[in-house]
């Protein structure tokens, strides 16, 4: 198996240039990239399977997520697309129990990390969020931490490692970043650009060794080149871990993701391979969406 | 729009009223110092500023006057204060915004702010018939284990003394610095406390990685606010530190601060020994004024911290500058 | 992916063994999560052990005669009585009362023009440089800023009214910080459609911002009321000590911090117990204002 044929720069671009704002035209001429992205890629390290079972959320008495039953094969990409407040992100928050952290929320159901309940009483919270790391929608490096700091963050939390320093440089080599930092990693984290700053954050999940990355709307923030570079990037991860994308931008779901979901009022509506989504989705509502007729 | 001259009179009396209300406060504090300056100038000029300052002689009935007893006294129970104060406070802050239960956090802080509620006075009452008698044995006992150790173990230990006055001072300075750093911690963006949960650290770990760090400043800030409160507080001071205007052979002995010699010797103070006491008053004005002026750098340097581009919302400064105002 | 290299099967908690937490951690977490809480407790017991001693020892010197005589000054002859707080409580009020008319206004006025005028820039910078530094200045010095100026200056004695203008010089930061914050919450919109309206600036200061920001004020200025009304210091040097009971500000006045200060030193059981019954009176005024302005700010808050 080989990787997939890379696009051209240019057919890379187009599509990247124009993301910012989701146009109302059907996307039918970009999932072919998503289709694309779909052939199959060498695993180097398999990841797990996730499986959502009668997922609720709530924040206080309002429920977020309404019984969310999906599953996320082991190695691909899956994006979660939907309309502002349709719950994605609460329910991405729920995959490493991030959204217990908010005051007054909480979670029912079973999340199975392949065929472990991550929300079983014998499961620590702390294992699952070293397993099942998490990249945030806007680049939130340690402040006063330098690059090299912020990647090391983790691996420092299990003791002193006598092979930090490669561990960091594997990390900020997965993220891509290795060759635009090497000779400043004392130099703070926060003094990157916004798409640098993003791939140090990936850089120090990856630096923790996960087995599953939720990326909730990571390029949200960040110009269309960074975003690119991002995108890149994603499909590269996904040889070593399970990967959930939330993103608002179609476009962003048809380039890099392998399936599609798509979430309506706390509801999950459509899950399919991203081409079939996009192309000839079954839920009127979906067509409705990816077609830009409302959202 | 035009308008008649009559009709902008009340827009014009109210600028102008204003303006010159906020000129008057403004020559009214700079009449005050010049004031202060022109009393104390007798004392300065009598042991030279330096003489004044480090003179290790207070003695009223030789007009002898030299304020390194005060100044000492003053830093020492400012020292005492910060030292056992910040740690309690900061701690506090920390448990109050990281890990308390929500139920209970409204009252724990009401509680905490409460001390600053207590006057300065009522803690001089409850130092000086309480606090200091019960702790005399337990001071004792440390004095004399620690008798090989200059100026903490041995000699007498009196009821009131330099360990009580800091002790005090460190229960009067708790509720500000606890104030000032929950302000900061509350700045603190909630996506950093969040990478750091998402690597898998612990609370704790959290705390270490994503809140003091980022805090730091603004803490250092506010336990200045605080020293700069320990340095000028008189009244509690005055009850509970004994009063003896020589240094303290140790820190369990008798002493005195710059504001408790004022507090006390003012009333029937005339002539150069008034003057000196006015130059007491000179030196703690600028003593605070310093810590002051750090104290502040400090906690708006965290405030803007907060700004920085991509990394985190901008928070107003303006309720950290209201809660240094208040006080709590 | 049929060839696993780590995938081990997984078995329930054992699953996520590779990532589990060392027992180390989790000992350093419970261990300072402890300390933490501790220190909070700690920082709680000062306030209880003194609440609790005023209470008992403040409750049992009240009763009606307390609060109805003047304190006699006999402090030697155990026969005779040591009288009550009724200047202390007279003084207190008289002297609070009126350092607030002086601080509320001046305070408000200054914070108004930082806030809806503010020009020139440098001058709107020096005021607030000063008010800061007034902030921090101790509040003795306050005490002997008034007696140079009106006991000095004039060549009077102490008054009443002198320590009110030395309370209100303590207050003046505090009502002037607070005003500017909540003035500065009003939300400009509101001025600008007043504005749009036709409506003089003054009406809509007058109009408008004030009655928005009045509630978060008043927090700011029942704090700093509660500040002044517990502070000794600035009275000493400027409204003078005595026993005899006066509503006239032009003479000397006994005030509540007054009198438990000169209580303190005595050797007499009886007079100590004046001073705790007297800081029981202070302290529960003082707690009053608090929650008033705690209830206040509760309802205020700009959404």
């Amino acid at each position: 198996m080989s990787p997939d044929p890379a696009p051209s720069p240019e057919q890379m671009l187009e599509p990247g240039h124009s993301s910012p704002q989701p146009s109302g035209n059907p996307p039918a001429t970009r999932t072919t990239t998503g289709v694309a992205s779909a052939a199959p890629v060498t695993v180097l390290k398999p990841g797990p399977t996730i499986q959502l079972d009668g997922l609720r959320a709530f924040y206080g008495t309002a429920e977020q997520v309404k019984g969310v039953e999906l599953r996320f094969p082991a190695n691909q990409v899956t994006a979660i697309i939907g309309p502002s407040g349709c719950g994605k992100s609460t329910m991405v928050r729920c995959i490493n129990r991030m959204h217990e952290e908010i005051p007054g929320a909480r979670a029912e159901g079973r999340v199975l990390l392949d065929d472990l309940d991550i929300y079983d009483p014998s499961v620590d919270v702390i294992a699952v969020r070293r397993a099942i790391g998490m990249v945030f929608q806007k680049p939130n490096p340690f402040p006063t931490m330098s690059i090299f700091d912020n990647v090391a963050a983790g691996p420092r939390l299990t003791g002193g490692r006598k092979d930090l320093n490669e561990r960091v440089e594997a990390a900020l080599r997965g993220a891509s970043l290795w060759e635009e930092v090497k000779d400043r990693l004392a130099s703070p984290g926060i003094g990157l650009s916004g798409g640098q700053q993003q791939r140090l954050c990936i850089a120090r999940s990856l630096a923790v060794d996960p087995e599953v990355l939720l990326m909730d709307e990571p390029c949200s923030a960040l110009d269309p080149i960074a975003t690119l570079k991002i995108e890149e990037l994603i499909a590269e991860l996904k040889r070593r871990v399970t990967i959930v994308i939330v993103t608002h931008n179609m476009q962003q779901a048809a380039r890099v993701a392998d399936r599609t979901a798509f979430m309506l009022s706390g509801e999950l509506v459509e899950v399919g391979q991203t081409g079939e989504i996009f192309t000839n989705p079954t839920d009127p509502r979906t067509e409705e969406y990816v077609t830009g007729k409302f959202g | 729009m035009e308008r008649s001259p009559l009709a902008r009179l009340p827009d014009r009396a109210l600028k102008y009223g204003l303006t010159s209300l906020a000129a008057l406060i403004l020559i009214l504090i700079v009449y005050f110092f010049e004031r202060l300056f022109v009393e104390a100038h007798p004392a300065f000029s009598a042991a030279g500023l330096f003489g004044f300052v480090f003179g290790n002689n207070w003695n009223v009935s030789a007009e002898h006057f030299g304020a390194l007893p005060l100044v000492v006294g003053t830093l020492i129970t400012s020292a005492l204060a910060l030292l056992m104060g910040v740690p309690i406070a900061v701690a506090a802050a920390l448990y109050l915004t990281e890990l308390c239960p929500r139920r209970l956090l409204a009252p724990l802080t009401i509680l905490i702010e409460l001390l600053a509620a207590v006057p300065s006075v009522v803690y001089g009452l409850w130092g000086i018939f309480f606090l200091a008698p019960k702790l005399q044995p337990a001071e004792q006992w440390v004095a004399d284990r620690l008798s090989f150790i200059p100026f903490i173990g041995g000699g007498v230990v009196t009821i009131p003394n330099y360990f009580v006055a800091g002790l005090i001072l460190a229960i009067m300075i708790l509720p500000i610095v606890s104030a000032i750093a929950r302000e900061v911690m509350t700045t603190v963006p909630p996506d950093h406390k969040e990478a750091a949960l998402g690597l898998g650290a612990t609370r704790w770990e959290m705390v270490r990685m994503a809140v003091i760090p980022y805090c730091r400043p603004g803490i250092v800030g506010g336990a200045m606010l605080g020293l700069g409160r320990a340095i000028g507080e008189t009244i509690a001071v005055t009850i509970v530190i004994g009063n003896a205007p020589q240094l303290g052979r140790h820190l369990f002995g008798q002493g005195y601060t710059l504001a408790a010699v004022i507090a006390n010797e003012f009333g029937e103070a005339t002539g150069l020994h008034r003057s000196a006491l006015f130059a007491e008053a000179l030196v703690l004005f600028v003593l605070t004024l310093l810590v002051n002026a750090l104290a502040r750098i400090f906690v708006v340097r965290t405030a803007r911290g907060s700004r920085t581009p991509i990394v985190g919302p901008g928070e107003a400064p303006g309720d950290l500058q209201a809660a240094v105002a208040v006080g709590a | 992916m049929s060839a696993l290299p780590i995938g081990t099967p997984p078995i329930p908690g054992d699953r996520l063994a590779r990532f589990a937490v060392s027992s180390r951690r989790r000992r350093t977490d419970r261990a300072a999560r402890g300390l933490l809480l501790a220190a909070t407790l700690i920082a709680l017991i000062p306030l209880g052990l003194i609440l609790y001693y005023l209470i008992v020892k403040g409750l049992g010197a009240w009763s009606w005669s307390f609060f109805t005589t003047d304190p006699t000054g006999n402090t030697f002859f155990k026969s005779e009585s040591i009288g009550g707080i009724k200047s202390a409580i007279i003084g207190t009020i008289e002297m609070v009362a009126l350092a607030s008319l002086i601080a509320v206004p001046v305070g408000v006025g200054v914070a108004l023009w930082l806030v809806e005028y503010g020009q020139p820039r440098w001058f709107a910078h020096a005021v607030r440089f000063f008010i800061d530094v007034l902030t921090g200045v101790p509040s003795i010095v306050f005490g002997l800023f008034i007696y140079i100026a009106l006991v000095v200056g004039t060549g009077s004695s102490y008054a009443g009214y002198k320590g009110s203008l030395a309370l209100s010089l303590l207050m003046l930061p505090v009502v002037t910080r607070s005003a500017e914050v909540v003035l500065q919450l009003v939300p400009n919109a509101l001025r600008e459609s007043a504005l749009a309206l036709g409506a003089a600036r003054w009406k809509v200061i007058f109009r408008v911002v004030l009655p928005t920001a009045l509630t978060g004020m008043l927090t700011g200025v029942l704090l700093a009321v509660a500040r002044a009304a517990g502070e000794t210091a600035p009275l000493l040097f400027a409204a003078g000590a005595t026993n005899k009971s006066t509503t006239d500000l032009g003479q000397f006045m006994n005030a509540l911090p007054t009198q438990i200060y000169k209580d303190v030193t005595s050797p007499t059981e009886s007079v100590v117990n004046r001073a705790w019954g007297a800081a029981l009176t202070l302290v529960t005024m003082i707690l009053i204002l608090n929650l008033i302005a705690r209830l206040i700010a509760r309802r205020s808050r700009f959404a």
